[in-house]
């Protein structure tokens, strides 16, 4: 790879008000490559993304295209000159078509009309490059994150893009989607286009990468090639100390500890059918599954909030109502959902309400105890380790690793005996992912059972005693002990293994 | 990620001043200090009074209309339901006295079952606002633009068009209810201080108060947190009645009447004094202070108005609007430095 970087930073430096979050970082791409971009939360990433993207301009320093030093003001000009970043959240219109989304502030026109069949065209032309199955005249909302995705590459793509920034481009996508997102990858650097990639997967950093920079507190600590770079390296060059077993050593509960927790023959409508399993004293039982796979409406229809056409709920051998999420809490049962912002905090209001919204009730009959409510918030930044500048913060302002320490502080609100977790780690750093891991850990060891959803085949594997595998809404496999590897989770995930006359096309989704 | 991380570092220190907070309070002085330099009759007590005392009305409906608001819903029904529940009053109390006769020992018991009737009343429409809302699943403005002409032309076919008039010699036993007091202090500016007083504890100390702010900033995050989002909007709309059929009963003896054109246009009044006391139309912050203090400032800009002569009367309802948007003008301007 020797030849010209087609995007260079050159000692940029970011500082908002006082603070100063990027100190003299150097970083540039080469057409061809994908570079990678690391770090923990708040190491800067989000921010020399931004300034690259022109969404930003640095404090000091400069940005070079094609050798030539540039001052992006916004992004219209970095697109124009091929530099496209593409959101975590998506930019698309949710209720335009494809078509309409990839031509976007770009529309083709033909006197005062649009021209509908150029336009249409284009987005044929943009989506047969990326060898995508999407229907140009769906509407946006129809799709799945993945296919929005690609709608997103395709608009870049339609662009003439140089450079595509991915900020997090897997964090919504299951095994088998990152599959394809990677073969697009490649055929986009073959072509020439530099990709910045920034995540916090390692294994997909060093699957995909030929470079890797890696970010700590808002320093470049080093640029490596990524064959040199094994995945402890990346972890202690993020971290800046060894990280040393991201998961502690599972301690499962005796085989006779007792069920506390029995579900029979769940069924929601449209996403679930005909679910069973058990949870035992003191167990950490992983649920796995693609993305779809019902396992967090399986768990919603547990708790209330979801409308069950079948099952029945057993608690300690006791049958169990529960018809809402406060009958759950009564029977010692808590959720920590998979959407942090949009079900589980209030992003506008401060880390006090937001700690004691679930269990109000015990902070006073009549009257609320505020003083009560600060001390546990006291509790709760101690025990968590939720980093807050001042306790008075808004939620929203926190970091997204913290706000995921502060939704588990008020699950835990409840002291509840059955604790599932739904994608627990999801978008936040290493650091935190393994205070998270010990803290579950310790809490089973304890007594507590707890059920944890994830996406994330090391996480599932490093953390379960036990694994039930979902497919289209079934239940398809329980594994345990040395069963527990991702050949066979994957097996049972997609088909090939625990099929017995469950029909391969995805259930309906309502 | 890609957003929270950066205002984190970039937030400035949390002790500075509030403008959102204080705004509507400075907006009040303000508005005090050219009063009193326009006319020295303004801050004489008894001008103050009667500023107070026609205030009470819109101010404690506005009271109720902050927890619906708060909520993420908003009804625009009260008006109508204040004509309506008064014109019920007046016939509930006329019925009532032909039986019993206007003689002086049957006066009270008959004003305490128009009482009764009104507070009643305003109870139910509460509750068929809130059921409609939540079991029905239909957009508060709706059902509420629906239920304020239902309200309204109840009130013209009950007074026949024309006007209902309390008896006369019930009058004279419920004025005081209006134009009594306290140590010289207006029974409806008592009221409306207890109303607001009351309000404030509920909204601000209890958790039906916090569970009205979190369902309207965000009612999923509610139902997850085992909430009964239903519940919790059903009782904002009940509340929001007793508050009507309160103001009803201080505004009977006031001019012993009610029309086809009482109560006209107090839910805007309401909602402004609402929203000029930095209560968001969207929901999920409620400030029921800032609501008294924006249901007084409409009414002293009238107030000013009369008693200047500089500028015409006729202009109240200009200076009423632009206020209103300079106020959510100056909240997003807050909000959006956050």
């Amino acid at each position: 790879m020797s030849s010209q970087p087609v995007l260079v930073a050159d000692s940029v430096a970011k500082s908002f008000g006082p603070v100063q979050v990027l100190f003299g970082v150097d970083f540039n791409i080469i057409p061809g490559e994908v570079h990678a971009l690391v770090g923990e939360n708040g190491a800067g990433k989000s921010t020399l993304m931004k300034i690259l993207a022109g969404y930003q301009p640095p404090s000091a320093g400069s940005i070079r295209v094609d050798g030539e030093p540039v001052h992006l003001s916004g992004s219209g000009p970095a697109e124009a000159l091929g530099i496209v970043l593409i959101h975590q959240e998506f930019n698309l219109a949710e209720h335009l078509t494809v078509e309409e989304n990839i031509s976007l502030g770009r529309e083709i026109r033909r006197g005062l009309f649009l021209d509908k069949p150029a336009m249409r065209n284009r987005a044929r032309a943009a989506l047969a490059e990326l060898n995508c199955a999407v229907d140009p005249d769906a509407r946006i909302r129809d799709l799945s994150v993945s296919e929005r995705q690609m709608v997103e590459i395709a608009k870049a793509v339609s662009r003439s893009v140089r450079v595509l920034i991915m900020d997090e481009p897997t964090a919504v996508l299951t095994g088998a989607e990152t599959e394809v997102l990677f073969r697009l990858i490649r055929r986009l650097t073959a072509q020439g286009v530099g990709v910045v990639y920034i995540s916090h997967k390692l294994d997909e950093v060093k699957a995909i990468a030929d470079r890797i920079t890696v970010l700590r507190d808002g320093r470049r600590i080093g640029t490596h090639p990524a064959e040199l770079l094994g995945h402890d390296d990346i972890a202690q060059l993020m971290v800046g100390r060894p990280m040393s077993d991201l998961f502690p050593t599972k301690q499962p509960p005796a085989p006779d500890a007792p069920v506390v927790l029995a579900v029979e023959g769940l069924s929601v409508p449209g996403w679930v059918r005909d679910a069973s399993f058990q949870l035992r004293r003191g167990e950490i039982l992983g649920f796995a599954g693609l993305v779809g796979a019902g396992r967090t409406e399986l768990m919603e229809g547990l708790m209330g909030l979801r409308h069950r056409s079948a099952g029945t709920l057993r608690r300690d051998g006791q049958p169990l109502r529960v018809r809402t999420v406060a009958d759950a809490a009564k029977a010692g049962i808590a959720y920590l959902t998979e959407d942090r912002k949009g079900k589980g905090l209030l992003v506008g209001k401060g880390l006090r309400p937001n700690l004691t919204l679930l269990a109000l009730d015990r902070y006073g009959r009549v009257f609320i105890d505020e003083r009560k409510e600060a001390t546990a918030l006291d509790r709760a930044i101690e025990e968590f380790d939720i980093r807050v500048k001042s306790p008075d913060a808004l939620v929203g302002s926190l970091s997204g690793g913290n706000q995921q320490k502060l939704l588990l502080a008020k699950t835990m609100q409840v002291a509840p005996q059955i604790l599932i977790v739904d994608e627990p780690t999801r978008g936040i750093d290493i650091g935190t992912k393994q205070q998270i891991y010990r803290f579950l850990h310790d809490l089973a060891r304890r007594g507590t059972s707890i059920i944890v959803i994830s996406s994330e085949m090391p996480e599932i594997i490093g953390l379960s005693h036990r694994v039930v595998v979902m497919r289209s809404g079934a239940v398809t496999g329980t594994l345990s002990g040395e069963d527990i590897t991702e050949a066979e989770i994957v097996r049972y995930a997609t088909g090939l293994k625990g099929m017995k006359g469950i029909p391969h096309d995805p259930v309906l989704h309502a | 990620m890609t957003q929270s991380s950066m205002p984190e570092l970039a937030r400035k220190p949390s002790a500075g001043f509030d403008l959102k907070l204080w705004g509507p309070f400075l907006a009040l002085a303000g508005l005090i200090v050219l009063g009193t330099l326009v006319n020295p009759v303004f801050l004489s007590p008894a001008n103050l009074a009667n500023v107070l005392t026609r205030t009470a009305f819109t101010g404690i409906i506005a009271v109720g209309a902050t927890f619906v608001i708060t909520t993420g819903g908003i009804d625009l029904s009260v008006g109508s339901l204040a004509a309506f529940t008064a014109g019920v009053m007046i016939v509930v109390m006329n019925a009532l006295v032909g039986p019993m006769g206007a003689g002086m020992g049957a006066g009270w018991p008959v004003v305490l079952v128009g009482m009764l009737a009104a507070v009643g009343l305003g109870l139910v429409a509460g509750l068929v606002n809130g059921l409609l809302v939540t079991k029905g699943r239909i957009e508060a403005f709706i059902v509420t633009l629906g239920t304020m002409g239902i309200f309204r032309s109840l009130v013209t076919y009950l007074a026949d068009g024309g006007t209902l008039s309390l008896n006369s010699g019930m009058r004279a036993v419920y004025r005081p209810v209006y134009y009594g007091g306290l140590f010289g202090i207006p029974t409806p500016v008592l009221v409306f201080a207890a109303v607001a007083l009351i309000g404030a504890v509920i909204l601000y100390r209890t958790r039906f108060g916090r569970y009205c702010a979190a369902i309207g900033s965000n009612d999923e995050v509610a139902r997850y947190s085992a909430i009964d989002v239903d519940r919790v909007r059903l009782l904002a709309f009940v509340l929001q009645g007793l508050c009507v059929a309160i103001a009803v009963i201080l505004y009977v003896p006031r001019l012993g009447s009610a029309s086809a054109t009482t109560g006209v246009l107090w839910e805007l009044e309401a909602i402004a004094a609402v929203i000029i006391g930095g209560t968001m139309l969207k929901g999920g912050h409620g400030r029921i202070w800032g609501t008294v203090v924006g249901a007084v400032m409409l009414t002293l800009i009238d107030n000013i108005l009369n008693l200047t002569g500089a500028i015409s009367v006729y202009l109240n309802g200009a200076i009423q609007g632009a206020i209103i948007i300079v106020a959510v003008l100056l909240q997003r301007g807050t909000a959006s430095k956050r």
